[in-house]
């Protein structure tokens, strides 16, 4: 347990925002059989099955297998962006965090939540207005759509691919847990399901499996938080108080700590989350699932609402566990005088904090519940990742790459469920070889590669007239390479997993640099194409700007 | 292919067909001559671009204070809590207050717009 523990504070501090987002579980130790936790999960599974169920026989066009029809309505869509965005990771991981560091959690949650603003000022609505299924139809609007999808398509699928692997071991390792299952078994539960969603389903059962978490885990953590402050007297102080008093690092966890020590990594770290919320693929798909931009807009409204509040619940969970866990010893693992330490004994690891909170205000059920509810977490984040996954193969790569716009609906919508096939058996495999792997920097790298390839490349082909094809794709392809060579060569990789002396490259998060190197290469390379086809898509950018700006002429998802 | 009522020629087809050529369509270039369009997008693309400066300064603010000035933010307010605490908890209001106030402003003022715009198309 203490190797654990020391690899989750090395990875807290070495991987940064893969922390939070994804739960580097270590090596743990199978455990008791949970049947209560597993009885409720079953329960879950079974009703989101029987949603797909009835899901697949209402999906018949392709505008019902990527869009939902394109009817779902701005609340909805609210709780299921919720419940895409919000992971297991950032439940338990942020909780963990404030419990051994306090404020310091305060900075993945403020950095998780800041990029929605963006995501409305200056996406979504034109998002929306401009494209059907996926935001490669919007960069590509008045570009080539060979190389544009292409780029578009490889961003989604490197963020996909590092996204879904960080999940399905942290499923893997979370399920070994919280169930009592092996590792394997977890595993190729998550991927099967995953799996079954959406290749049968599509993105209506998507859509509801990711509400139906969402309502589950804010309810859960609503009670949690609940039960916290009830017991303060619904006084925040006073938990404050109790918890500076428990906590061996006293009044320092209501302060800044070592978490970011260099202002350069705490910036960076910054940018990477910001902006890589608008660039994450599954995250964007969601837009195309309302009627119209003003639905589109709610939604976020409603979205950033939904999430903050969740934020701010992971933290007073984080303060309650340090109030009602730190001194009660039969949450902790007892060394030899029956003494612990309360920041590394913790049954489970400090990622457990909410789990054994959970036991600690609501008995041995709502652990149960709790349990159920943060792999039913999971699983909506992996389906909206392998649906994203599946329509850059599908409806970018090849129906218009490949084929070249010449192929059917129902052609595209079987190999979108194919990709989809492929995607899980992939995850599984990867979940399998990446067990025993440090995985933490990975949900890390993928918010980089979509702040540093997806969004400057979406950004710029939407709001300046001069962005060129060879400008997007050059940018594109830079801001990509740039994020994965820079993690590769930080502390994260090159040091802890490939064995390294020294990191090559000196910050963990690299999107300070890799984004506007990215923006500077469409600009630069855009300004430099004297092309025909240039002069071509400049000129088109005019009829793009009236319908990004108006609707006018924008494709309603639902109708043909 | 359906949506609004107006249609641009040229753009019905479903993207994914390619853009065309460099002559400009004229109901595009008719659009974008009238008034109310250059209002509406004048108008809203400087509040948007001000909302997002605003949420910039705010958070990298907020993340430069951590950088830089750990005791300020260790200052206590009243008991225990810290300036810090407040301060992480006021960004995730003020994100949420400011998409509040830009779909406010939308719902009302810019689709008002955006309506006026699409009669004096059709018209």
């Amino acid at each position: 347990m203490n190797r654990l523990l020391l690899g989750l504070t090395l990875a807290t501090i070495a991987a940064g925002a893969a922390y939070a987002a994804g739960p580097d579980l270590g090596a743990v130790q199978q455990s008791a059989t949970n049947w209560p936790a597993i009885l409720m999960f079953l329960f879950f599974v079974l009703l989101t099955l029987g949603i797909t169920y009835k899901a697949a026989k209402g999906t018949k066009s392709a505008a019902d297998f990527y869009a939902a029809g394109g009817g779902i309505s701005a609340g909805t869509n609210a709780l299921a962006i919720a419940g895409d965005y919000m992971s297991a990771a950032s439940f338990l991981g942020i909780s963990g965090l404030v419990y051994t560091s306090g404020f310091d959690g305060l900075i993945y949650s403020t950095g998780f939540l800041v990029g929605w603003p963006i995501v409305l000022f200056l996406i979504a609505e034109r998002l929306r207005n401009l494209g059907k299924f996926t935001f490669a139809d919007v960069a590509s609007f008045r570009l080539d759509q060979t190389a544009i999808r292409i780029i578009s398509a490889v961003g989604t699928l490197v963020v996909v691919a590092f996204y879904l692997i960080a999940q399905m071991v942290g499923a893997g390792k979370l399920i070994q847990l919280l169930f009592g299952l092996p590792y394997l078994y977890a595993v190729i539960i998550v991927g099967v399901l995953m799996i079954v969603y959406v290749a049968f389903g599509g993105m209506k059962a998507t859509t509801w499996v990711q509400v139906i978490k969402a309502c589950l885990l804010l309810g859960g953590a609503t009670f949690m938080a609940g039960a916290v402050l009830l017991k303060y007297g619904f006084n925040p102080e006073a938990l404050f108080a109790n918890a500076v008093q428990v906590h061996p690092k006293g009044d320092a966890i209501m302060a800044p700590g070592g978490l970011v020590s260099n202002p350069v990594e705490a910036i960076s770290l910054g940018v990477g989350l910001m902006f890589g919320t608008a660039g994450l693929p599954h995250i964007l798909m969601r837009f195309f699932t309302v009627s119209d931009a003003q639905a589109a807009r709610k939604s976020v409204f409603y979205a950033t609402g939904l999430i903050g509040y969740f934020y701010i619940l992971t933290f007073i969970i984080g303060f309650g566990g340090i109030a009602l866990l730190m001194s009660d010893p039969s949450y902790f693992k007892l060394g030899a005088a029956g003494t612990f330490d309360k920041l590394k004994d913790m049954i489970g690891g400090t990622n457990m904090v909410a789990v054994n909170l959970a036991n600690a205000v609501g008995g041995p059920y709502f652990l149960g519940f709790i349990s159920a509810v943060a792999f039913a977490t999971i699983l909506a984040v992996v389906a909206g990742l392998t649906l994203a996954g599946a329509s850059a193969i599908s409806h970018d790569l090849y129906a218009q790459v490949i084929a070249r716009g010449r192929t059917t609906e129902k052609h595209e919508v079987n190999l979108s469920k194919l990709s989809a096939v492929v995607i899980g058996i992939v995850a599984i495999y990867l979940g399998y070889v990446f067990e025993n792997q440090n995985v933490a920097f990975m949900v890390g790298l993928a918010f980089a590669v979509a702040a540093s390839c997806n969004f400057p490349v979406l950004a710029m082909s939407i709001l300046w007239r001069g962005t060129t094809t060879w400008g997007a794709l050059a940018g594109g392809l830079v801001g990509l390479l740039a994020a994965v060579i820079m993690v590769v060569l930080s502390k994260a990789v090159w040091v802890s997993t490939l064995g390294n002396p020294a990191p090559l490259f000196p910050y963990d998060n690299p999107a300070l640099f890799s984004m506007p190197l990215a923006f500077a290469t469409i600009w630069v390379v855009s300004t430099m194409d004297k092309s025909r086809r240039a002069q071509r898509e400049r000129a088109a950018f005019e009829a793009q700007y009236v319908r990004s700006e108006t609707g006018i002429g924008a494709a309603g998802a639902h109708a043909h | 292919m359906s949506g609004t009522t107006v249609g641009l020629r040229g753009r019905t087809a479903p993207p994914g067909t390619r853009p065309p050529g460099t002559d400009v369509d004229p109901q595009v270039e008719r659009i974008v001559r009238t008034p109310e369009f250059q209002h509406l997008v004048g108008e809203r693309t400087r509040f948007a671009w001000i909302l997002t400066i605003l949420m910039l300064v705010v958070y990298f603010g907020f993340i430069g204070l951590i950088a830089f000035d750990k005791s300020l933010l260790a200052v206590k307010v009243g008991g225990t809590a810290s300036l810090g605490l407040f301060a992480g908890v006021f960004v995730i209001l003020f994100a949420f207050a400011l998409t509040g106030i830009y779909v406010a402003r939308a719902n009302t003022r810019f689709d008002a717009l955006s309506d006026a715009l699409k009669r004096s198309v059709a018209r």
